[in-house]
């Protein structure tokens, strides 16, 4: 009889990986190997003695194209997986940072098709005219004079392949982005300003080219996910809803509070306001390639205390001017400059390029006053941990105030000099730049990752002063390079300067609440509610396949069924050793009650949340509430490429029918 | 290629070999010129070529010699897994699988697609082995299974990307990646799903392949 560490029985098989893992660990560290080189050298030699490409960390390279480029100083160039070759250098902060316009709106009447034949919307699927949805609008049928169809707000978004500059040191990579009608192809798609109280419509057609003039990765296949939206099913953009070239799918945004036709009638629950959403591709089996390509953009709500207007309300910076949206991406080049995927790796995909907004390591120019920054994680593999850092002082740890997580308003702000979020994350924060005027300050991410695997685990991987070995990999520029956790300091292995601030030494007005006044924003709705049902997920990895609770992403399976209106506990199991894995539930957010057993230490973490980091040897359990809709929807890890190898798992919501499967 | 070196010798070898590595690198690395930007999808097709789809020979269960790009990958819609003839765990499964994947897929294998199984373990998976394992799955044509050079098949495991970061588990071929490969080479497009997966759904993956095009939506 063979038992993992939370007493559960194991095959003798797992048993054996799981002493192997623990073996490998205690061997690096008892061998010795204390820096990052020879970590990544381990046991591939060629019968020759001569170093072959690591490729166990990394499909990229191939035995023999072995490359130890070695970064220029200052370039700030990141450290990536195994022996993969750097991305060439580029200059930081010479473009300002691209701040995306708020979509236009199209009239009814002018709505196209894939073939740009006049298409009126209909509340059933239009497949004649190449609609693919897969079930007539829920909201409309429900409630006509509440939703109203066609609504008041309608979009027309015809998702494009288009050329941009990601870096003056680079030409032109090709990308896919959103095009609607009037602001050409962008990405991040526009940034739509949403209202509760104002459904609104986007009909995304797929106008992409065909294969192969794609040009090395990305699917012309798509589903459009709008994250974290109380949303129904059919609007909702499942991956296993997906649609070629000259389609179109019309997705329904009620703009509606959780609870509207179920606890908190006939408006919902104010305590359960959104904020900071974001879409983006959702292609089952393709989310990397089409999100990596391009296939993205934020979608900000609004409502009557978070208006958008800093004289009303909660008083939070005015948008869009002083409300910035922020979409990091990592991403790798080959050395011509061109943009690279990873088609063949199972892991994750690790870049040493950063992108804010569709740009490598922009600046922006700031007035010296508070902004409300939305930060979004777009993956595909990568955490962060976000410090504002000023070169002059490098080893101050300069505190901002953190207002929501995963785009939900927190009861009151926090002060951190630090917040983490992984994958699909979003944390919004208030930076008040009255304190730097004149100066030039930085967003820097200074958590190490080396792998999909997640941050750089503490004390497995230790490394040493890379001053010592002029061979090293990733130069340590500013510090003395010893990570002795997964943070370094400022300018140490593995961080990167994100974002250049230039803060303008002119005072100006502000208008915005303070945080150090700690004003009151919602409250969390409670979770001492008796759940129907425990079910319990662990995600694992057998024989290299990604799983949940055994099994695999299956379209035609759904795994079991939620009562309509029920509430629900579920416990998130973790065993894949070294692995964090950031977790997705669509349609409502979840509250963690216990990690380990015990609350969550971080004031944060007391908040609504979408997608929850479950770390190695974790058991998380979470609160849940499935409102207002029915119809199908997934769980799934947010590490793409996990997700995109089957991490995922499909369940559907049905009136007073939930069944009562434990582990699902 | 290393297996007769202990753990320790291989480690100590780590240790002494990183500059010899470095200067070759280094001056791979700062020697081309920038500037001019290869994106075009005959570039990018090549790119992919070279780096997962080394060009080794393969042996095939009907004894016929092939080399890995040019004569199964390029022009092809193919799918790729692992087994090895002693395997008991997770072949079997995958192998089963597949069988009833063919079934599905009926005689688009073999005009259409093309199904590869290759033997992890070559050393001990002779002509006969490979070709009696091929059998017992009653695998139809357009199925081929392969066996070959150890460092020919390690350069196609790790060019496809079945490889794990953690080199203990890596070496282990019991815990060997049960994935599959599917993929449409000259359109660039590749994924992979599990070997163990329901068979219907697997087969339903690998036709996305044959038509990209495919329009799905999934009733509640």
């Amino acid at each position: 009889m063979y038992f993992n560490v939370f007493g559960e029985k194991v095959s003798r098989k797992r048993y054996k990986e799981m002493q192997n893992a623990a073996k490998n660990r205690r061997e690096l560290i008892a061998a010795g190997l204390t820096s990052r080189r020879d970590l990544f050298k381990m046991g591939l030699l060629t019968a020759g003695g001569m170093l072959v490409a690591k490729s166990g960390l990394s499909a990229r390279a191939l035995p023999g194209q072995q490359s130890t480029t070695i970064p220029p100083s200052g370039s700030n160039q990141n450290c990536l997986p195994g022996n993969q070759a750097a991305s060439p250098p580029t200059t930081p902060f010479v473009v300002p940072l691209n701040v995306m316009p708020t979509p236009a709106q199209t009239p009814v009447g002018s709505l196209v098709n894939g073939q740009g034949i006049i298409t009126a919307p209909t509340i059933c699927p239009n497949t004649a005219a190449g609609e693919v949805r897969a079930a007539c609008h829920q909201a409309p049928e429900l409630n006509p004079t509440m939703f109203p169809f066609p609504p008041p707000r309608v979009y027309q978004m015809r998702q494009m392949q288009t050329q941009v500059s990601q870096s003056p040191s680079y030409g032109l990579q090709t990308v896919w982005g959103f095009n609607d009608g009037t602001h050409g192809t962008l990405s991040p798609g526009p940034t739509y300003s949403a209202n509760y109280g104002i459904p609104q419509m986007t009909r995304n057609i797929n106008a992409l080219p065909p294969l192969p003039e794609v040009g090395g990765f990305g699917m012309p296949s798509v589903t459009t996910h709008l994250h974290n939206a109380h949303n129904p099913s059919e609007s909702d953009g499942n991956p296993c809803d997906f649609y070629g070239i000259g389609n179109f799918a019309d997705q329904y945004y009620p703009n509606v509070l959780a609870g509207f036709s179920s606890t908190n009638p006939p408006n919902g629950d104010i305590n359960e306001a959104l904020s900071t959403l974001w879409y983006h591709d959702h292609r089952v089996d393709f989310t990397s390639q089409n999100t990596y390509k391009g296939l993205f953009g934020f979608y900000c709500l609004f409502n009557q205390f978070d208006t958008g207007n800093e004289a009303t309300g909660f008083h939070l910076p005015s948008f869009p001017q002083f409300d910035i949206q922020l979409a990091f991406a990592d991403k790798v080049y080959d050395d011509t400059g061109t943009l690279q995927f990873d088609l063949f790796t199972l892991d994750g995909i690790i870049g040493d390029k950063f992108l804010v907004n569709g740009q490598i390591q922009p600046f922006f120019n700031v007035e010296p006053r508070r902004y409300r920054f939305r930060l979004l994680d777009t993956g595909p593999s990568r955490f962060y941990s976000f410090f504002l850092t000023d070169l002059t002082n490098p080893t101050a740890n300069n505190p901002f105030w953190v207002i929501a997580n995963d785009g939900n308003l927190l009861p009151n702000p926090v002060e951190v000099t630090t917040v983490r979020i992984g994958p699909a994350e979003r944390v919004d924060v208030i930076i008040d730049f009255s304190q730097y005027k004149g100066k030039t300050i930085y967003l820097e991410n200074r958590l190490v990752q080396f792998n999909g695997q997640g941050p750089i685990p503490p004390n497995n991987f230790p490394v040493a002063n890379a001053n010592q070995n002029p061979q090293v990999e990733c130069p340590d520029t500013l510090g003395n390079g010893t990570i002795l956790s997964d943070i370094a300091p400022s300018g140490g292995i593995g961080t990167a300067l994100l974002l250049q601030f230039n803060v303008s030494s002119k005072a100006v007005h502000d208008g915005s609440v303070d945080p150090r006044t700690n004003p009151t924003f919602y409250q969390l709705p409670s979770t001492n509610v008796p759940p129907r049902i425990v079910r319990t997920f662990k995600f694992d990895r057998l024989n290299g396949q990604w799983s949940v609770n055994g099994q695999f992403m299956d379209c035609n399976d759904f795994r079991f069924t939620v009562s309509q209106n029920s509430s629900e506990q579920w416990v998130l199991t973790n065993l894949t050793g070294d692995w964090t894995h950031p977790i997705h539930i669509h349609l409502e957010e979840h509250q963690i009650l216990t990690r380990n057993g015990l609350p969550p230490t971080l004031a944060v973490e007391h908040a609504r949340k979408d997608v929850v980091q479950v770390h190695p040897n974790e058991r998380v359990q979470i609160f849940f509430r499935f409102r207002d809709w029915v119809g199908k929807y997934p769980i799934h890890c947010h590490n793409v490429v996990h997700e995109d190898h089957a991490m995922m798992a499909l369940w559907h919501i049905v009136p007073n029918g939930g069944d009562n499967i434990n582990v699902p | 290629m290393t297996q007769d070196l202990s753990r320790r010798s291989l480690l100590k070898l780590a240790a002494v070999a990183p500059l010899a590595g470095g200067i070759a690198g280094t001056a791979n690395a700062s020697s081309k010129p920038r500037g001019v930007v290869e994106n075009t999808p005959a570039a990018a097709r090549v790119r992919i070529q070279q780096k997962n789809f080394p060009n080794v020979p393969l042996i095939s269960h009907e004894g016929k010699q092939v080399n890995f790009y040019d004569d199964l990958i390029k022009g092809k819609v193919v799918t790729i897994n692992f087994f090895y003839a002693k395997c008991d765990e997770i072949c079997p499964l995958v192998s089963a699988n597949l069988a009833k994947v063919q079934k599905i897929l009926g005689d688009q294998v073999g005009r259409n697609i093309f199904m590869y199984s290759i033997s992890l373990k070559p050393e001990e998976d002779n002509l006969d082995a490979i070709r009696a394992y091929r059998e017992s799955w009653h695998a139809g044509p357009g199925w081929t299974f392969f066996t070959g050079q150890p460092s020919d098949i390690e350069k196609i495991r790790k060019g496809i990307g079945f490889t794990y970061p953690e080199p203990a588990i890596d070496r282990d071929k019991t815990q060997h990646i049960g994935n599959v490969r599917y993929g449409n080479e000259p359109l660039m497009l590749w994924a992979a799903c599990p070997g163990v997966a329901h068979a219907p759904w697997i087969a339903e993956s690998f036709t996305w392949m044959m038509h990209p095009e495919t329009n799905r939506v999934q009733k509640s």
